[in-house]
């Protein structure tokens, strides 16, 4: 089964292929062939990280490198010692994401089947879908950092792409789709810069930028409060010597770190001035850690994503909830080794995540759009995840991840599933009055114009309801487990470690998932409880079954996701399912990842709080208030409605960025463009001094000499060319004859200067 | 033996003859026939030193057939064309075809 | 009395580009009487896979991956497959394939939708090749013959068509008197040294030279038959008055064929009758050969008429006409250079990257011409270009490109082709031609430049219409005018290696 693991290229090739198909054959296919095509694209792909995870655990986890055929040598430059080959790495953690990209990603293109049909540009929405499969599964299955960065930075263009899908609906909002984004494109760059920076010092201090070279492992350390972590090294080798006896020639950057940590002492000479390896690990920790906020939607970079709701549905469910904007955390946990030696970094990551959870949490709540909640909420779990890879909880972060994609896909999904019910029912209604074309505005997206939905759609509506339960973190539902695991590992880091970042982010993130509790409570209120509040509403139907099949998919994930990484010391149902399976899988690649145990106390303490904040929700957002929603129950008291116009407003960060951002650097271009390029540069430097001082001088030069002299001679010369020319074309009379006769005449000619040596000869000349 | 001298001098007419016979004549058919009084002159001269220079080998003559043939071809589409003119303007007068010039 | 060779010892394996060409006509005459005349797109299909094979072949030789047959020569050295046959061979084909892209569009819209068209162009693009590859006279003028016959038809494709039919006859009649004129050179060549065989003729030259012979005066006279008879075929002047009449005439993507493969099978034959056959007809020991001072002021003549006239040309089929008329003059220089001992390689070089270079760029201007031509042959003037540039802005930079490369600005091919035949008439001390060179170039800037400038400064109506295969033919050829001008090793890499000695 070592063979699986050379299928790994298909990953990329199967929906390259699926795309390639849809691009050029799309508009011949019709709806049903091109989305045959998509989904059979990501099926496959899906089969092939399946295989893959077969293979691994068949062998014994070892991890493989493998090459791409015709592109093995990528980047090659002898002469600078740069080597960088195009190669895939399979291993627990790539697989671990390979699976959930193309998992989650299938259940989405046979959504978005559904979702998209009857759109103009159909075949093309397939195809950047399948691109975008095409450049995240480059990002998670790269054996270096250069080609998780073309990955990154084509799933940010697949993101731009699929934001701005409908740049042209009319009445402005085609403008508003396509200005989120270009906001998406421009604020990842800024985390794209911090990367490339990052991969930049990284290639610096190495000299390459694979993680392993083939036939490396990773070397583990004993990480604290791992248990049963058995080194996984070359077989047969006692754990002792194995640094010792550490792969002779050049290493992947990890174990090098990892080598050159134990040694210590060790310097990188950047040139001009020398640092040591610790502190160069954290510049480059840092700068990773910018390109994640970027990527991952932490503060400060975070402000793109609720924007991105523009895009069709399946794209926020696929990319920027379930996918795309986890990229940050798996090249984190991807890093582990980098990011554990730097504690300065930890600290920082640690409480970006925390505060990004509970600040996001906070603006959840005071949302009227059906999407918006759940972006901030997305922005606001990437930021549990974070903090966990901050206390150095990388398996939990990934757990977290996993559970992530399952039940916010389904919200989402289940989200587009209410939008299209609602528009559907508002062209039910408006087509019944026969006023189609005077149809006030109405947004199908705003929750207040919901409302008892669980009728309409009951489908959609328990498999919301279910993801919503997983989400708030209610056991046994999968967002309880992994949630828990983050909490209890920072507590963790400040009791055992005394960290202060610890406590904080405890506190933080505690605070957070009650919030999440109560958002995710208003919001099914709003949607799915009490009596319909508009017309659309009450003619609100439910979905096609290519759209609710996948719904009831992720919310069976959404339940049993979580048993996949149940803690030890958990009753019952870990002689069940059995214990840390996903962090022992997952152990064999991350070096640090480290299994959690289970606090009784702390857990409960987490089940209660979140099950209060879900029944506070229901009392404040209870039957009577949802039958006559005109404002926000929070917003109505006269003790929350400051702090709800907070939430509502996004705490004003937006207006943060244009006014000391936007503002000042657009003042400052028109600045440099008007004043000191035209005005100085233009009109001053080219105009008056070089361009007047030349034409001074030249029309010195121009009058007598030019005109009176050069000129005439050259107009002379033209014309008697001219008049030579005029006179050798009447030669050219149109007769055969006179055209042999020339034949005749060169012939001779050229016999002539032949023979005129010899002629010469005879003449005695 | 006649010599050698002799046939080159009948090539040499023949060969000016057709010369003339293209820049004289004004039937597009009358320039074709002149032309293959060229080829034939050259045909002669090739055969003409096959036989007196190297009779063992057969170069010369082979070149001649060759020659033979391709002139067929060239009166074949020479033929073809000229009646192609000849069915539009109902002329094979040469100089009556000069549309194109300058 | 004779034993039929069989065919190993014919070593058909390294004639295998130019046979299977051949042959594929010759197939794809009988199979196009099976193809209805509405989807005659299978014959054009079927001639571009044809050449497509060819032409991967030649490549492939070439690359020296794969060495077809054994040894150079073929059919009882009749044939020669060195290096000048491959990239001969390379440039016809790829003329030949831009030939068919071109015509296919305007085939169809002008209702001439016939396979017969093909067939010629291959037969044609097979005497082409036949030529580089000519290693006796007798193939010389078979091969000579099997390039014009075809052209003859096309040029008169067009039938009913006046103009069409007129150039058919005016090229045809020309074109068979100066086959006269080579033949009957070829004939005194071969009463001077006894055989037609090129290596053999080499040879028996030096004797004859040496010997002082009457022969002398007949390898004398036989020479300027043959120049001229070529000369007839490149359009050098004296020889050269068809040119305008017949490119005006014929149909543009006829010419477009034409212009390039007459011009790459006639110097073909230039190189291997006087660089490889006639190097050594040398009347005083240390000095060129005999014929060199003729062929470098037939040079002169041709670039300083075909430059000038071009000037005063109002239809763009007649100014290119004078323009290629030009262009020979130029790799006329390189011709000339071989005469000097020692630079028959390096001249032979020159010649090759020049008609490389040439094929594009001529064949793509002529492209555009085929675009911008109205079904009834008009639109052609220069004035019809007026304002092309905002009409269709992509076509108009393509004919940009051409122009520049015809001018021979650097970064483009026509740049790459003019500097390595300056380089090589230094090289052989003909100063004045080089200067003569230098100097024509400038004037053409003109002509080719008010193209530019009418195309991009003048208001009209210009306007074309380009069709998938057309588009793809003129982008092709300027992709490869601006590739081959970018990287010029590529031209040189693959001339490095042409040598005419025979391999001992």
């Amino acid at each position: 089964m070592e063979n699986f693991y050379n299928l790994v290229p298909l990953i990329v090739i199967i929906p390259a292929i699926g795309l390639l198909i849809n691009l050029f054959a799309g508009k011949y296919l019709g709806e049903k062939g091109v989305g045959i095509v998509a989904v059979g694209a990501s099926t496959g792909a899906f089969l092939v990280s399946v295989l893959l995870w077969i293979a691994l655990v068949d062998t014994g986890f070892e991890a493989a490198v493998v090459n791409m055929p015709l592109l093995d040598g990528w980047i090659r430059i002898p002469s600078a010692g740069v080597e960088i080959p195009w190669q895939f790495r399979v291993d627990t953690l790539s697989v671990t994401m390979m699976l959930v990209v193309t998992g989650v990603g299938t259940l989405i293109h046979l959504y978005a089947v559904g979702y998209m049909h009857g759109d103009e540009r159909f075949p093309r929405f397939f195809v950047y879908m399948n691109l975008f499969l095409v450049f995240m599964l480059t990002l998670v299955s790269g054996n270096n950092f250069l080609m998780m960065f073309v990955g990154w930075e084509g799933v940010g263009l697949c993101s731009y792409l699929l934001i701005g899908f409908w740049f042209d609906k009319p009445g402005g909002e085609g403008w508003r789709n396509s200005d989120a984004a270009r906001k998406a494109f421009i604020v990842n760059r800024v985390g794209d810069f911090g990367l490339v920076l990052g991969v930049l010092i990284t290639f610096w201090t190495f000299g390459t930028l694979d993680y392993y070279r083939p036939h490396e492992e990773p070397l583990h350390v004993a990480a604290h409060g791992a248990e049963e972590s058995a080194p996984v090294f070359a077989p047969d080798v006692p754990e002792a010597e194995a640094v010792e006896h550490a792969p002779s020639g050049p290493l992947g950057v990890f174990n090098q770190a990892h080598l050159w940590l134990e040694e210590g002492g060790h310097r990188v000479d950047f040139g001009l001035f020398s640092m040591s390896f610790e502190a160069t690990l954290t510049v480059i920790t840092l700068l990773f850690l910018l390109g994640a906020t970027g990527k991952s939607a932490q503060i400060p970079l975070f402000v793109w994503l609720p924007d991105a709701m523009a895009g069709p549905t399946p794209v926020s469910a696929l990319i920027h909830a379930a996918t795309m904007v986890t990229a940050g955390v798996y090249m984190m946990v991807r890093s582990n080794v980098f990011f554990h030696a730097s504690d300065t970094t930890s600290f920082v990551v640690t409480l970006i995540g925390a505060t990004t959870a509970l600040m996001a949490g906070f603006i959840a709540m005071g949302q009227w759009d059906i999407k918006k909640v759940l972006a901030y909420s997305t922005v606001s779990q990437l930021g549990f995840m974070v903090a966990a890879v901050g206390v150095g909880a990388y398996a939990a972060a990934m757990f977290h991840l996993v559970t992530h994609a399952f039940f916010k896909a389904l919200l989402f999904l289940g989200s587009g599933s209410v939008i299209h019910g609602v528009e559907h029912g508002h062209h039910h209604v408006a087509h019944a009055h026969g006023d189609e074309h005077h149809a006030e505005p109405f947004d199908p997206q705003d929750i207040r114009n919901m409302g008892g939905l669980r009728h309409r759609m009951p489908v959609t509506y328990w498999t919301y309801l279910i993801g919503m339960l997983a989400l708030a973190g209610v056991i046994p539902f999968a967002g309880f487990w992994s949630k828990d695991e983050i909490l209890l590992d920072t507590l963790k880091l400040g009791t055992e470690q005394g960290r202060l970042d610890g406590y904080v982010g405890f506190v933080l993130l505690l605070v957070a998932a009650v919030f999440t509790a109560f958002y995710m409570t208003r919001q099914v209120a709003l949607v799915f409880w009490g009596a319909p509040r508009t017309e659309a509403a009450a003619h609100a139907s439910e979905s096609s079954p290519t759209m609710t099949v996948p719904l009831v998919i992720l919310a069976v994930l959404s339940v049993i996701g979580g048993f996949m990484n149940i803690p030890d010391g958990f009753p019952v149902l870990g002689s069940l399912f059995g214990v840390h399976e996903l962090t022992s899988w997952l152990e064999h690649s991350v070096v640090y990842a480290h299994a959690g145990s289970f606090n009784f106390l702390l857990a409960t303490a987490a089940v209660l709080l979140a099950l209060a904040a879900i029944y506070a929700g229901r009392l404040v957002y209870n039957d009577r208030v949802l039958r006559t929603l005109r404002l926000d129950p929070l917003e109505a008291d006269p003790r929350t409605s400051r702090a709800f116009a907070l939430a509502n407003a996004k705490l004003y960060w937006d207006e943060f960025y244009f006014k000391y951002i936007v503002y000042p650097f657009r003042d400052a271009a028109h600045w440099l463009a008007d004043r000191l390029d035209w005005a100085f540069w233009h009109d001053f430097v080219h105009n008056e001094v070089i361009y007047g001082t030349f034409q001074r001088a030249t029309r010195v030069l121009t009058e007598p000499v030019d005109r009176g002299l050069i000129d005439r001679a050259f107009n002379a010369i033209g014309e008697a060319i001219r008049a030579a020319a005029a006179r050798l074309r009447t030669i050219q009379t149109g007769y055969v004859r006179t055209y042999a006769l020339s034949v005749l005449f060169g012939a001779l000619l050229v016999m002539f200067i032949i023979l005129l040596p010899v002629i010469r000869e005879l003449l005695g000349m | 033996m006649v010599p050698l001298w002799m046939y080159l001098l009948v090539a040499a007419g023949l060969f000016s003859i057709g010369m003339y016979g293209v820049l004289a004549r004004r039937n597009a058919i009358a320039i074709l026939m002149s032309i293959e009084l060229m080829l034939n002159a050259a045909n002669i001269n090739l055969v003409a030193f096959w036989r007196y220079n190297q009779p063992a080998q057969v170069g010369g003559q082979v070149f001649a057939a060759f020659v033979f043939v391709v002139a067929a071809a060239e009166v074949a589409v020479g033929l073809a064309l000229i009646i192609n003119i000849y069915r539009q303007r109902r002329s094979v007068v040469a100089d009556d075809v000069d549309l194109l010039k300058w | 009395m004779f034993e039929v060779p069989s065919l190993s010892d014919l070593n058909v394996g390294a004639t295998l580009p130019v046979t299977l060409l051949a042959l594929g006509a010759c197939v794809l005459l009988v199979v196009d009487l099976f193809i209805p005349r509405e989807r005659k797109s299978i014959t054009a299909w079927l001639t571009a896979i044809g050449i497509g094979v060819s032409l991967v072949f030649s490549l492939l030789s070439l690359s020296g991956a794969v060495e077809f047959g054994s040894g150079e020569l073929a059919f009882s050295d009749m044939y020669r497959a060195d290096r000048l046959t491959d990239t001969i061979n390379v440039a016809a084909l790829i003329t030949a394939l831009l030939g068919v892209m071109v015509a296919y569009d305007y085939l169809e819209r002008t209702r001439l939708q016939r396979g017969e068209y093909y067939i010629l162009l291959m037969f044609s693009a097979a005497g082409a090749m036949l030529m580089g590859a000519a290693n006796d006279l007798v193939i010389v003028f078979i091969a000579l013959e099997l390039l014009s016959i075809p052209l003859y038809i096309l040029s008169g494709f067009r039938r009913p068509q006046e103009a069409s039919e007129e150039s058919a006859m005016k090229y045809f009649l020309l074109g068979a008197f100066a086959s006269g004129f080579l033949i009957y050179g070829i004939a005194l060549i071969y009463g001077a040294t006894g055989t037609t065989n090129l290596p053999e003729v080499w040879d028996a030259v030096a004797g004859v030279v040496a010997e002082d012979s009457a022969a002398k005066f007949l390898v004398m006279i036989g020479a300027g038959l043959v120049l001229a008879g070529l000369g007839f075929k490149v359009a050098a002047v004296p020889f050269h008055m068809w040119t305008p009449d017949v490119y005006q005439g014929a149909p543009t993507p006829v010419v477009a064929y034409m212009s390039v493969a007459a011009k790459i099978g006639g110097f073909a034959a230039l190189v291997r009758v006087f660089g490889m056959g006639l190097s050594t007809f040398v009347l005083e020991s240390g000095a060129p050969a005999a014929w060199q001072d003729t062929i470098w002021l037939v040079a002169v003549l041709t670039m300083l008429l075909g430059n000038v006239v071009a000037i005063v040309q109002s239809d763009l089929k007649r100014l290119l006409a004078y323009s290629t008329i030009a262009h020979a003059g130029y790799i006329l220089i390189a011709v000339a250079a071989a005469g000097t001992a020692g630079l028959e390689d390096t001249a032979a070089q020159a010649v090759v990257i020049y008609l490389i270079a040439y094929a594009f760029t001529n064949a793509g201007a002529f492209a555009v011409i085929t675009a911008m031509e109205k079904d009834d042959a008009s639109n052609t003037s220069l004035d019809a270009l007026r304002g092309l540039a905002s009409r269709c802005p992509w076509l108009a930079a393509a004919m940009a490109v051409f122009m520049l490369s015809l001018t021979g600005i650097p970064l483009t091919a026509g740049f790459v082709g003019k500097w390595f035949v300056f380089k090589v008439a230094l090289q052989a001390d003909l100063v004045a031609a080089a200067v003569v060179g230098v100097l024509t170039s400038a004037v053409s800037a003109y002509y080719y430049l008010r193209v530019v400038w009418m195309m991009y400064f003048e208001e009209g109506e210009g306007d074309a219409a380009t069709p998938p295969a057309l588009a793809w033919a003129i982008g092709v050829a300027a992709v490869g005018t601006l590739v081959l001008g970018a990287l010029p090793y590529l031209l040189s890499d693959m001339a490095r290696e042409i040598t005419l000695a025979f391999g001992g």
